[in-house]
């Protein structure tokens, strides 16, 4: 191996990482908020890219169906729940009308746009507008009620959402592969280093959302609301934290990610309906690094498993997931042996 | 009115069959969910276009999912031998299902037809006999291609699974015979993001060809790969795996003036007259393209039409010897596959013997290449 070889494996590395960074990123986040090892984020990633494939061959995009269902499903258990509790019909119909809005504009604009051919970056928009709304539904359809149950309860569940949605995407988009077309053609010679438009995209892109991920909570009411929800959670109940909200808001935050993830890397792989999981476990990996707690750590982690995978890849191509994936073992050991072992399951 | 008085019509037409002789029952198994899914659903899409009847018997088709698990698998060949009592099973399209299936048909003395080239270890399969090409024998145009180009060495990525194990052992030692070298073999999977690690060892190495072993729209990402690493796209050989427009669709331009092997159906219309699978090719393409839109057209469609052309073949001689449902009849399915010679197909041309359950013949194979978006005979050096 010379060094421009090194380079090149390098790039690939950090690239794919910054992939898993914004992954890994929201495992932490949906694990600190509402303790949900949350397994199904990889499928996001499908349904972003493979959205954009559909809206791009001018054809709607079964996700957006699923928006509609999951959400007159969560309008009509919220509506039941509050005329058991003796609101008046008239308040429970505005707010259901209120909870179905989005979703229904989000289906009516799908419907109108996908023939029209529209310019790539606003069909970006619409994927992101479509995939986004299904996390804080998911999140109200499978885990609120469960909110105080055990983590391996709440694994469980994260399972069977999982194969949900993976079966989904297969009706959706069918057994085939899509690849979308690149954001940006240009390259960039430096040496033998090539930098593709695409690749500095993602850079950008990933970069921007880890500084904006990091204003929001440092920043914003809301993100704080998330951070003290993360903290304690009975303490920011007793502080008026909506702890039910910061559970809606994490999901959102990280199907907006999914999605956003899924949209980079479209254009640089062929993404099939079932190929989220191993993206997201890789991302699961990075997430153990900072022992789904530690932002910075789980970044880093997911940088580490980018540059193992490339390289892993370049010497012992057979054993490249065997690699990736073992690696889990050192690092929980390491991990257990620093901090000892805790039994803290409530 | 009309829809009841046909359906009542039609009843009474089983009736009459069911008195007269009973129907043919064949159990199908496919992968119609799960990573395979992409195999599975053409396969059914075939058989929906199949004929009511076989040899004027009624046909009675039971279409089960294995969601691409061999357990499943298993169970629905268990269920057709025991409760349904078919005369014949067809599937799985995936390998490691087919291969599971294959106990049960030999236990149960039932032909298995399986639509995936299964390698069964020896003494093992002697009900099963496979309706895809064996990899060897796709093998074979690559190999003379290069044999005629001059080409000495040759690197190969593939699917870090069976088919590209099965791939890289029969291209290796067909090459070796002919005194090419493997130079560099990778691996990858189907779901990975990059193969950059791959390509650039693979084009360090030079080798005068790069064999891609992966299947369908996955086979496109490797190809891209290379070629993005600056190795010439005419230059690059998939294998019939990745023989569907898919490649195409997600592949582009980076495709064009590569070279794929394939069996004849796909290509049908390029063929000269004298190839026997020429019109029964051109057929399959045509009634599947009517039925599912155009450029639709499959290899797993084809074999699946193939196993209806086989059984126009051997259920006629089978039903000198028993009725249908009968433990003989079954039987004489078999001995008519093994016995009753050449058999075109849409594929290729069918030989099964007592020893040899893959049947198709050496020349099977087609060298395409792509040329604007759509197949071409591969020029002949």
């Amino acid at each position: 191996m010379d060094f421009s070889i090194a380079s090149i494996l390098m790039l690939d590395g950090v690239t794919n990482g910054a992939i898993y960074a914004s992954l890994a990123l929201a495992i932490v986040l949906v694990f600190a908020v509402t303790r949900v090892i949350f397994i199904p984020q990889g499928e996001f990633v499908a349904y972003g890219a493979l959205t954009l494939a559909l809206l791009q061959l001018g054809r709607v995009p079964g996700t957006v169906w699923l928006l509609l269902a999951l959400a007159l499903l969560a309008a009509v258990l919220d509506a039941l729940a509050a005329l058991r509790r003796g609101l008046p019909p008239g308040r429970v119909a505005v707010s259901a009308a209120k909870a179905l809005a989005v979703p229904v504009v989000v289906t009516a604009l799908t419907w109108w746009a996908a023939p029209q051919n529209l310019p790539l970056l606003l069909q970006c928009l619409l994927t992101l507008a479509i995939v986004t709304p299904l996390g804080p539904l998911v999140y109200r359809l499978a885990y609120e009620k469960l909110a105080d149950a055990t983590v391996l309860v709440l694994l469980i569940v994260s399972v069977g959402v999982h194969f949900a949605l993976t079966g989904l995407g297969l009706v959706f988009f069918g057994a085939e592969g899509f690849r979308n077309p690149s954001f940006w053609d240009a390259r960039f010679s430096a040496g033998a280093l090539t930098l593709s438009g695409q690749t500095v995209i993602i850079f950008m892109v990933s970069i921007a959302m880890i500084i904006g991920l990091a204003l929001f909570f440092e920043r914003t009411l809301r993100g704080k609301a998330l951070r003290a929800t993360a903290v304690n959670r009975l303490g920011a109940r007793l502080m008026g934290i909506s702890t039910s909200g910061a559970g809606r808001l994490s999901f959102g935050l990280t199907a907006f990610m999914g999605a956003l993830s899924g949209l980079l890397i479209g254009p640089t792989t062929t993404m099939f309906y079932d190929s989220g999981f191993l993206i997201g476990l890789k991302g699961f990996v990075a997430a153990i690094f900072g022992g789904l707690a530690s932002y910075p750590a789980a970044a880093v982690g997911a940088l580490f498993v980018g540059l193992l995978e490339s390289f892993g890849s370049f010497y012992a191509s057979a054993f490249k997931e065997v690699i990736v994936f073992t690696l889990i073992i050192p690092v929980l050991l390491w991990r257990s042996i620093q901090h000892g072992t805790q039994d803290d399951e409530e | 009115m009309i829809k009841v008085r046909s359906l009542v019509a039609a009843l009474a037409g089983v009736l009459v069959a069911t008195l007269a002789h009973a129907d043919i029952t064949i159990g199908v198994s496919l992968p119609l969910t799960g990573p395979t899914s992409a195999l599975g659903i053409p396969c059914k899409n075939g058989i929906m276009l199949w004929p009511s009847t076989v040899a004027g018997e009624k046909l009675n088709v039971i279409i089960l999912d294995d969601a691409t698990d061999p357990t499943t698998g298993v169970k629905n060949a268990r269920r057709f031998v025991t409760e349904d009592k078919v005369d014949l099973i067809l599937g799985s399209a995936a390998t490691p299902i087919a291969i599971a299936m294959s106990d049960v048909a030999t236990e149960a003395q039932t032909v298995q037809l399986a639509l995936s080239p299964i390698v069964l270890p020896e003494g093992k399969g002697a009900w099963s006999f496979r309706l895809p090409q064996s990899t060897a024998v796709m093998a074979i145009p690559i190999v003379e291609y290069w044999k005629k180009t001059g080409v000495k060495t040759f690197g190969y990525l593939g699917y870090s699974d069976a088919y590209g194990e099965s791939w890289l052992k029969d291209i290796t030692a067909l090459a070796e015979k002919a005194g090419i070298k493997p130079v560099a073999v990778e691996r990858f999977g189907r779901a990975d993001t990059s193969v950059t690690g791959q390509a650039l060892k693979l084009v360090a190495a030079n080798p005068d060809a790069i064999l891609i072993g992966a299947s369908g729209s996955g086979a496109a990402m490797p190809h891209k790969g290379l070629v993005e690493r600056g190795y010439a796209k005419t230059k690059i050989f998939q294998t019939h795996g990745a023989a569907s427009l898919d490649l195409i669709r997600v592949g582009g331009k980076d495709v064009e003036g590569s070279f794929v092997s394939t069996g004849p159906a796909l290509v049908a219309g390029l063929l000269p007259d004298s190839n026997p699978s020429k019109a029964l090719g051109m057929k399959y393409v045509a009634d599947y393209e009517k039925a599912y839109g155009a450029h639709s057209a499959n290899q797993f469609g084809a074999h699946v039409f193939d196993a209806y052309v086989v059984l126009q073949r051997i259920v006629p001689e089978a039903l000198k010897k028993g009725k249908p449902g009968t433990k003989e009849f079954r039987t004489a399915l078999k001995d008519a596959l093994e016995t009753v010679g050449r058999i075109p197909v849409s594929q290729g041309v069918l030989n099964y013997t007592p020893t040899d359950h893959f049947g198709f013949t050496p020349d099977t194979g087609v060298l395409v290449t792509v040329a604007n978006g759509d197949w071409k005979l591969a020029p002949v050096k």
